[in-house]
């Protein structure tokens, strides 16, 4: 009989995905040279205080072979023709997928606080939950790169890097083939036939693993352009410079 | 007059006690409710959403000002309906079936309120007929629907197509707005525009409704 695919829950320290009030702000439209008024100063750090007791951080990650991930990524046949992530995946040495999410309380509570004419706290609450879903993610990332590299798997000059369904081609769609795969059902993430993820606050993905060679790539894909975050270069920029730190 | 200009710019100070204050004043002096509304409420939000579109102030000045909005608009509202008082148009909002996502949507309602409009929100995951039935039963000239991904766009089209069957263009238009969203797929869709953000909507809908700044 073959070994199962190691997989693993790891509940998240709250500590860890509260971002900093700077991050925040800038996710709110205040842009970094801008000295924020005091009154915004003190919403972020009511936002970071009600969004540390809400938050229950929890992920799962669990290995996958290259053939495997295959299936899982060709999803619903509707990614872009090219794309940076089965192009990296298929030269890398480990793969993972993984979900993670800051759990369900946080949506209620904002959507409890604009109906009480909460507004800018709303807000504020929800981009801390949206970088700590981020955050969640990184330190999700880490732990899969600790483990890999306990195993003695993970050689000088490796690093990591995750895309999303819904991110640089990769469709959407491939949530279903991702779900049925990888089961965060059992962290309580599900998918609705939308493909929405519920809790709403959770991020899905896979981890590839290898040498920092395979990561860079020039921006040659039609699907960049349209893109608003352009968050892989910073993330591909954190693995070619070294191994992504908890803060990054 | 003083008291109403003190009560626009404790909106644009984000300071709902004041804005509270005045309010209250306001409706001590005996002023009629239209006037209160227009001279202090939207005004202030005017200032507000000027200086936000010349990025002089961001969003949580923005919906500090909101707040303090609608901390005069709770004194305010048992006033107008006494006195019958209109507001610029209706205008039914919603995030469309399937999708869960609504600070997007919940900011460009806040805008439309603040720009005098009122707002039916119908929150999320909303049925394409219960957007039509809505807007028929309120007498809403508008229905703004938001989505953001691409698996829920296609649902926009369901609700422009009910707006079609039921014989209701161009009386009631649709406009949509949300992140995975363009002007070209507005157009493809048949909706009647695509708003970028809150300010957009606003502008969108004044000039739909052929209301003046
Ligand atoms: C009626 O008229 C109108 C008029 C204007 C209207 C309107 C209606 N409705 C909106 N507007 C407009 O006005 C509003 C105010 O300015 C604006 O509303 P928005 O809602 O757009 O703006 C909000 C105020 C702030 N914006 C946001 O909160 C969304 C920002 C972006 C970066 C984003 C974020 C932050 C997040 N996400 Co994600 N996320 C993205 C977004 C990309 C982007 N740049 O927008 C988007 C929506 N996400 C996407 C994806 C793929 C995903 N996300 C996911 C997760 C996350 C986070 C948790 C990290 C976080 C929170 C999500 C949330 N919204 O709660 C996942 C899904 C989560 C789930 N529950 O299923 C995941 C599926 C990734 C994954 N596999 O894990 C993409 C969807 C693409 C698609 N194919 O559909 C995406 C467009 C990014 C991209 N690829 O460019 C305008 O759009």
């Amino acid at each position: 009989m073959m070994p199962a695919a190691p997989r693993q829950i790891l509940p998240i320290e709250g500590g860890a995905v509260v971002s900093a009030v700077a991050t925040v702000l800038e996710a709110q439209g205040v842009p970094a040279d801008v000295t924020p008024n005091r009154r915004t100063v003190e919403l972020a750090e009511d936002a970071a205080r009600m969004f540390q007791r809400l938050a229950r951080p929890i992920g799962v990650w669990a290995s996958i072979s290259l053939a495997d991930f295959a299936g899982v990524f060709g999803g619903e046949g509707h990614n872009a023709p090219e794309t940076p992530v089965d192009q990296t995946a298929g030269r890398a040495d480990d793969l993972a997928l993984f979900a993670v999410t800051v759990g369900d309380a946080l949506p209620s509570r904002i959507a409890e606080l604009f109906a009480r004419q909460e507004p800018a706290l709303a807000s504020m609450l929800d981009a801390h939950a949206s970088e700590g879903a981020e955050l969640a993610a990184h330190h999700l990332q880490n732990r899969y790169v600790d483990w890999l590299s306990g195993t003695g798997r993970l050689g000088a000059e490796s690093g990591a890097l995750r895309y999303s369904p819904g991110y640089c081609g990769w469709d959407v769609s491939g949530q279903r083939r991702l779900f049925d795969y990888l089961v965060p059902e059992e962290i309580g993430i599900t998918l609705r036939d939308s493909f929405l993820m519920q809790p709403l606050k959770s991020i899905s993905g896979v981890i590839i693993a290898g040498h920092q060679e395979i990561f860079d790539f020039e921006n040659t894909f039609g699907f960049c352009e349209e893109c608003s975050t352009w968050a892989c270069r910073e993330r591909i920029g954190a693995v070619l410079g070294g191994m992504p730190d908890e803060t990054a | 007059m003083k008291l109403l200009e003190e009560l626009a710019q404790s909106l644009e100070r984000g300071d709902s006690q004041a804005a509270a204050d005045s309010t209250r004043g306001a409706i001590e002096l005996g002023l009629p409710a239209q006037r209160i509304l227009d001279d202090g409420l939207i005004a202030g939000m005017a200032v507000v959403g000027r200086r936000f579109k010349a990025h002089e102030i961001f969003l949580p000045d923005v919906l500090l000002a909101a707040k303090a909005m609608y901390a005069g608009l709770a004194l305010l509202k048992p006033l107008m309906i006494e006195q019958a008082v209109a507001t610029q148009g209706k205008v039914v909002i919603g995030t469309v079936q399937g999708d869960l996502h609504d600070i997007g949507k919940n900011l460009v309602g806040i805008m439309l309120e603040g720009a005098g409009f009122e707002v039916l929100d119908l929150g999320t995951d909303v049925a394409p007929e219960t957007f039509v039935d809505t807007a028929v039963r309120e007498g809403a000239r508008i229905i703004g629907l938001s989505a953001l991904l691409t698996t829920t766009m296609p649902v926009m089209r369901k609700v422009v197509e009910a707006v079609e069957k039921r014989g209701l263009r161009p009386e009631i238009r649709v406009i949509v707005g949300g992140a995975p969203l363009s002007a070209a797929y507005a157009a493809e869709i048949g909706a009647s525009a695509y708003c970028f953000d809150g300010i957009s909507a606003v502008e969108t809908v004044r000039e739909m409704l052929g209301v003046e700044r």
